[in-house]
């Protein structure tokens, strides 16, 4: 804490010079991110038919599942009184947006992905119960809900039921990452959060992300399983993250155009920092390799004719420089917000501790577990593609 | 299937209306209630704060007294209430230099020499007691609540510490007790007050600079000093209903 003092410049209220919120309240927006996205790209098969991205529908339904179970746990290890955590189910404050999150959450989770999948894959869960033993045979028999009728008629239901499900999940997915934005854009004390477009920005930048992320997965399960990487699929993912990219990137940059003409009284202390602490993470990170360059690249396999290895290569590339990206610009978000005091007049910084609760081990063993979480979920429910066993 | 669907059905719906109205009962039990307080209505108060910035010698006395009364942790981070000292050279109000070395606790070391064209003074600052608090708008659990007598309070027993409410805060007069992990900030004295008593800061004050009020109360003075001064609340843009109220409040006060 002695410290703290002499990383300030100019003046910062005494109750400031602590940071609020740390790296792992920069990991929440980022999962839940990563969850929404993934969704969406799952319901571009199922909703609207895009027949070519199919080979990883069920795969990015895992992903988001994955990423939306370790999403609230950032957030429990950051808060001060974990236990009480529970209250914001039991009495919560209908003014607070943050109250009002736990609910979108419970809702996303509950109603809209655990039973989208679970009707997906009804009918292999009772096929896999049918033909597995021990353990493992009551682990399914359980998740089928001890159910055994796989009818054409109830299998007809279950798509029904599933389709209507993807429905309200679109709403309900730009819902979870929207409101992760009016947690921060609602936020009138400070300039940097405070902005209308936030939920919007958040919503394509989750999408982008999410896409990017299933692209990513996608690639490395085929080729840890060394089967062929349906390029199609490839290609059109690839076209539709350029699609969306498009759009978060000119959100941002109307953001930054609209402050920047603007110059409200709180533009010279977020000028300076852009320009100082921010340079590194905001510019060069997020805009520059984080954004600019995975749309040229992107765009690149628009407009020239390549070949496939090097597509593969690109899409990688750009895969991995889109979620270091998106994952800078949550922290610039969530960091960049309190580095400023809120009198204009000082600057703070933050130190990033390691081995400590709020540090960046636990940061990154949060950061790895959903790909835990989704190597299990994969082993369980396994989501290729395979031909029809006779029921 | 054991069960069949209308059982079902009965079953989940009785669950649901049970725990929707545990959790009611539950919140009624423990949600944030003002201490209690012999011969004091709440109905009958409406608290605020007058702040003459031209009485302040910076001395540093309300800091102090604060910290005592209301057991603030001592390091410089942490303050319920501090001092501000504003330097504005040349009535460049948008660049003062400002400066609260320990939150004005020790009072203040010279640095500047008077008549060097410049103009100074100390700005007190504590908790606003919005009316419109952004503060109680974002609590999760509605641990930091607003009384009926105007004092924006927390129930520690309650708190999160999810921090959102030191974010929402303008003013900056919210921090984190380190020894609960909770939220923690100025109440007022509302121990003090509801028993007739003033605040500790208002107490130790030597130059009556800052003064309780009770704008409930035709006879309070805070009226004269609300009608027979410039008043202003600090970032009024925000429209968070503050109401400590400023005399002599310079254009670069932050």
């Amino acid at each position: 804490m002695e410290s703290l003092i002499h990383g300030v410049e100019g003046f910062m209220y005494p109750n400031e010079i602590e940071l609020q919120w740390s790296i792992l309240i920069v990991l929440y927006p980022y999962l839940t991110g990563l969850v929404a996205g993934a969704f969406i790209l799952a319901s571009l098969e199922r909703v609207f038919n895009v027949e070519a991205v199919r080979p990883t529908y069920r795969l990015a339904l895992l992903t988001a599942l994955a990423f939306l179970l370790v999403a609230p746990l950032p957030l429990q290890l950051h808060l001060g009184r974990p236990e009480r955590s529970f209250e914001m189910y039991l009495t919560p404050h209908t003014t607070s947006a943050m109250a009002m999150f736990g609910f979108v959450y419970l809702w996303y989770l509950m109603a809209v992905l655990i039973l989208e999948i679970w009707l997906d894959y009804r009918k292999d869960i009772v096929l896999m119960a049918r033909q597995s033993t021990g353990y493992l045979r009551q682990l399914y028999r359980a998740m089928a809900l001890w159910s055994d009728n796989i009818s054409e008629r109830s299998l007809e239901i279950d798509d029904k039921v599933g389709r209507f499900i993807t429905i309200v999940g679109i709403p309900s997915a730009f819902l979870l990452h929207g409101y992760v934005g009016f947690i921060f854009g609602s936020v009138k004390a400070n300039p940097w959060w405070s902005t209308t477009l936030m939920p919007v920005v958040f919503l394509f930048s989750a999408m982008v992300s999410g896409i990017a992320l299933v692209m990513l997965v996608y690639m490395v399960a085929s080729w840890k399983r060394g089967t062929l990487m349906d390029m199609r699929c490839l290609d059109t993912i690839a076209r539709y993250l350029l699609y969306t990219f498009i759009i978060d990137f000119a959100l941002e940059m109307l953001d930054l155009v609209h402050r920047i003409y603007e110059a409200d009284e709180s533009f010279k202390s977020l000028d300076f920092m852009v320009h100082t602490q921010l340079y590194v993470p905001h510019i060069l990170i997020q805009i520059v390799f984080g954004t600019v360059l995975p749309i040229a690249l992107l765009g690149l396999v628009q407009l020239v004719r390549l070949s496939e290895r090097l597509r593969k290569g690109l899409y990688v590339t750009a895969g991995v420089l889109t979620l270091i990206g998106i994952f800078a610009m949550r922290w610039n978000v969530v960091i960049g917000g309190q580095l400023f005091s809120k009198s204009f007049l000082g600057y703070t910084t933050y130190k990033l501790e390691f081995a400590t609760r709020e540090g960046l081990l636990p940061a990154i063993i949060i950061l790895l577990l959903p790909f835990l979480v989704l190597w299990i979920l994969v082993r369980l429910l396994p989501p290729w593609e395979r031909e029809e066993p006779a029921g | 299937m054991g069960i069949d669907r209308r059982e079902f059905l009965a079953k989940t719906g009785k669950f649901i209306l049970l725990t929707s109205a545990a959790a009611v009962a539950w919140d009624f039990l423990r949600a944030g209630r003002p201490e209690a307080a012999p011969n004091y209505k709440l109905q009958s108060h409406w608290w605020a704060f007058a702040i003459d910035i031209e009485k302040c010698i910076g001395c540093g006395n309300c800091v102090r007294a604060c910290k005592t009364e209301n057991d603030v942790p001592l390091e410089p981070y942490y303050f319920r209430t501090w001092v501000e000292r504003y330097h504005v050279p040349n009535g460049n109000i948008e660049h003062p230099e400002v400066d609260s070395p320990n939150g004005g606790y020790d009072g203040f070391p010279v640095r500047y020499t008077p008549g060097d064209g410049s103009k100074n003074f100390f700005v007190p600052k504590l908790c606003n007691h919005c009316a419109h608090s952004p503060c109680t708008q974002v609590c999760p659990v509605g641990a930091t609540f607003d009384s009926p007598d105007g004092v924006v309070l927390v129930d520690k027993t309650y708190c999160l510490g999810c921090r959102y409410c030191v974010q929402a805060c303008p003013y900056g007069c919210r921090f984190i007790d380190p020894r609960t992990m909770t939220v923690d900030k100025c109440s007022l004295c509302y121990h003090r007050i509801t028993k007739g008593l003033t605040t500790a800061c208002c107490e130790t004050c030597p130059t009556g600079a800052r003064a309780l009020g009770d704008l409930k109360n035709p006879k309070d003075p805070i009226h004269e000093f609300l009608r027979t001064h410039k008043i202003q609340v600090l970032k009024p843009q925000l429209a968070t209903g503050a109401k400590a109220y400023y005399n002599g409040l310079d254009g670069s006060v932050r």
